[in-house]
């Protein structure tokens, strides 16, 4: 094919791209524009093996099928719970398919007759850090989520220092590279430091700050993509990472917003302010009151509007589907139910409304915290069901606490407001929450799948 | 140079167009929104292939053909799982 055909055709890929991210901008539509995203993967690849300076198949064949195969199993085989580690798997692998080709365009641009040109050898590097600590950073933040990896903030003193001298390191070894394009061990510096900062960036961010790592990460995935393509000068490559770069950084910037955090906080693993704020034992003692499920069934009875709060417990307990099965039997007794999802509920962008539609829970009754606040004062019960700290009081009322200023779920405001959960332990800003001690809350101690199960059998029995 | 203020003009161009579309994304879709940018960031299957099929040494032929299986998984298993997503939204609507 001629040089412009293949341009023609890669920008009816970029276009076919651009299209499919609008499908996804409705549930209806959504289907559709991933079909169209592949189709438009499917031409760029198609044109791209007409390319005549490809002399053999075969490798490429190999690489193909062992990549489908291992794409393939893990697409099918994961359960929707594990999808924050997925996707943080896939950000990586992508990172690391970008720094692998800037690499062997490096090695070729140093061949005879080659000549390697500034603008190739400046987003070579790029696309090698970028790369390198999109690789590293998500496969620190896949052990976190899969539980390989203690999954709390892993602090230590130094380590600003550290992450500021690796980061140093990296520009000035980029520096040298664009200086010595030749030296290609230069460019094998480059990725071994960039991987340990790639590292060092994730292991200080824990629990449920978690939402903005993986946003953080997709959005790095394709700024090196786009790299890659300043590196060949293909105008497909830079089109789309600039889409998906474009992507994770909005997602990165909701969620610092919903949790009233500076990107940088969050980066550095800082909760701050730190004031003095009252122990467990003086917010709990002889104010909590503990329920049954057959009680808390019984206050349904009574109920017109139940609003339902999931948070990360949730997941953890696979209780997506009995707590759909709870909803659909409370919606025939004409009982009105909704979900309110906090943005950050969960450990990625949107994971509770994945679960929620696996349970065949219609998208509708999914509100957002903006919709469901205004009128939380007439919800008669609020089901908390393993979420802390975005239905923590304190983020309005305490200016001096880690999460003063918070956007939370009002469910304080709610007549009555029952919460599913193991313990009293605190969620992960390790502050109490006066929510459990209130008059109107009852706290339904013990497995949320399980106990939700047992409400469901209350609820029969009556 | 040419080439790069081109590139460079594209680059910024398709931001913009990226902000303006994804900012309509619902909330409920942010999930299926990062899996299947992703599988689409998984472009860069495009210069593996080319690293992969040019086979001008050893080396680049070996990191070619890495870069294929990862970025292959990428696309592969990025837009199979999106669909398995979107599928679910998309079953009570």
């Amino acid at each position: 094919m001629t040089e412009f055909l293949i341009n023609i055709g890669y920008l009816i890929a970029a276009v076919l791209f651009i299209l499919g991210l609008k499908g996804l901008t409705h549930p209806r539509t959504a289907v559709r524009g991933n079909l169209l995203g592949a189709c438009g993967m499917f031409l760029a690849v198609f044109i791209t093996l007409t390319n005549q300076n490809i002399v053999s198949f075969e490798v490429i064949l190999a690489g193909v099928v062992v990549g489908a195969a291992i794409g393939v199993v893990l697409a099918i085989k994961i359960k929707m719970t594990a999808m924050p580690q997925l996707v943080a798997l896939f950000n990586g692998f992508g990172g690391a398919a970008s720094a692998l080709v800037a690499g062997a365009a490096l090695i070729e641009s140093t061949l005879p007759h080659q000549d390697p040109f500034v603008q190739m050898t400046i987003a070579a590097a790029a696309s090698g850090l970028i790369g390198s600590v999109t690789f590293w950073g998500s496969l620190v933040a896949f052990g976190k989520l899969q539980g390989l990896i203690h999954e709390n903030a892993i602090l230590f003193t130094g380590q600003r220092a550290l992450n500021a001298a690796l980061g140093i390191f990296t520009l000035a070894l980029s520096v040298a590279l664009v200086l010595n394009p030749s030296n290609i061990f230069l460019y094998l510096a480059l990725v071994v430091i960039a991987s340990a900062l790639g590292v060092s960036l994730v292991i200080p961010i824990g629990g449920a700050d978690m939402p903005v790592v993986v946003a953080l990460l997709n959005s790095y995935s394709g700024l090196a993509a786009a790299s890659t393509g300043f590196v060949l000068s293909n105008n497909v490559l830079i089109i789309t990472g600039s889409l998906v770069g474009a992507a994770g950084f909005i997602l990165t910037r909701i969620m610092c917003k919903a949790m009233n955090r500076s990107l940088t906080n969050v980066l550095f693993g800082v909760m701050e302010p730190t004031g003095e704020f009252a122990t467990a034992d003086e917010v709990y003692t002889g104010r909590v009151k503990s329920a049954s499920p057959e009680e808390v069934a019984m206050l349904f009875d009574a109920a017109r509007r139940v609003a339902i709060v999931p948070g990360y417990g949730m997941a953890i307990s696979q209780a997506q589907h009995s707590v759909a099965n709870l909803a659909a039997i409370l919606g025939e007794r004409g009982i009105q139910v909704e979900y309110a999802i906090h943005p950050v509920a969960g450990r990625m962008p949107g994971h509770m409304n994945v679960l929620l539609a696996e349970a065949d829970v219609p998208y509708e009754s999914l509100k957002s915290m903006e919709e469901i606040n205004p009128s939380i004062d007439q919800v008669d019960v609020a089901l908390v069901i393993g979420a802390n700290d975005v239905v923590n009081p304190l983020a309005r009322t305490d200016p001096s606490c880690p999460i003063a200023g918070m956007p939370i779920i009002d469910v304080d405001k709610a007549k009555t407001v029952v919460i599913i959960k193991r313990s009293l332990s605190p969620g992960f800003a390790g502050i109490p929450n006066p929510l459990f001690a209130l008059d109107n809350t009852l706290m339904l101690f013990g497995d949320g799948k399980k106990m939700v199960l047992e409400m469901i059998a209350a609820l029969k029995a009556t | 140079m040419d080439l790069l203020i081109s590139g460079i003009t594209i680059f910024v161009l398709a931001i913009f167009v990226g902000f303006e579309i994804i900012t309509k994304i619902p909330p409920t879709l942010h999930t299926p929104l990062m899996s299947g940018s992703n599988a689409i960031s998984g472009i860069t299957l495009v210069g593996a292939i080319l690293s992969a099929g040019s086979q001008q040494v050893l080396v680049t032929t070996i990191l070619g053909f890495l870069a294929v299986v990862f970025a292959t998984v990428n696309v592969v298993g990025g837009f199979l799982v999106t669909n398995r997503m979107l599928v679910m939204f998309k079953r009570k609507s």
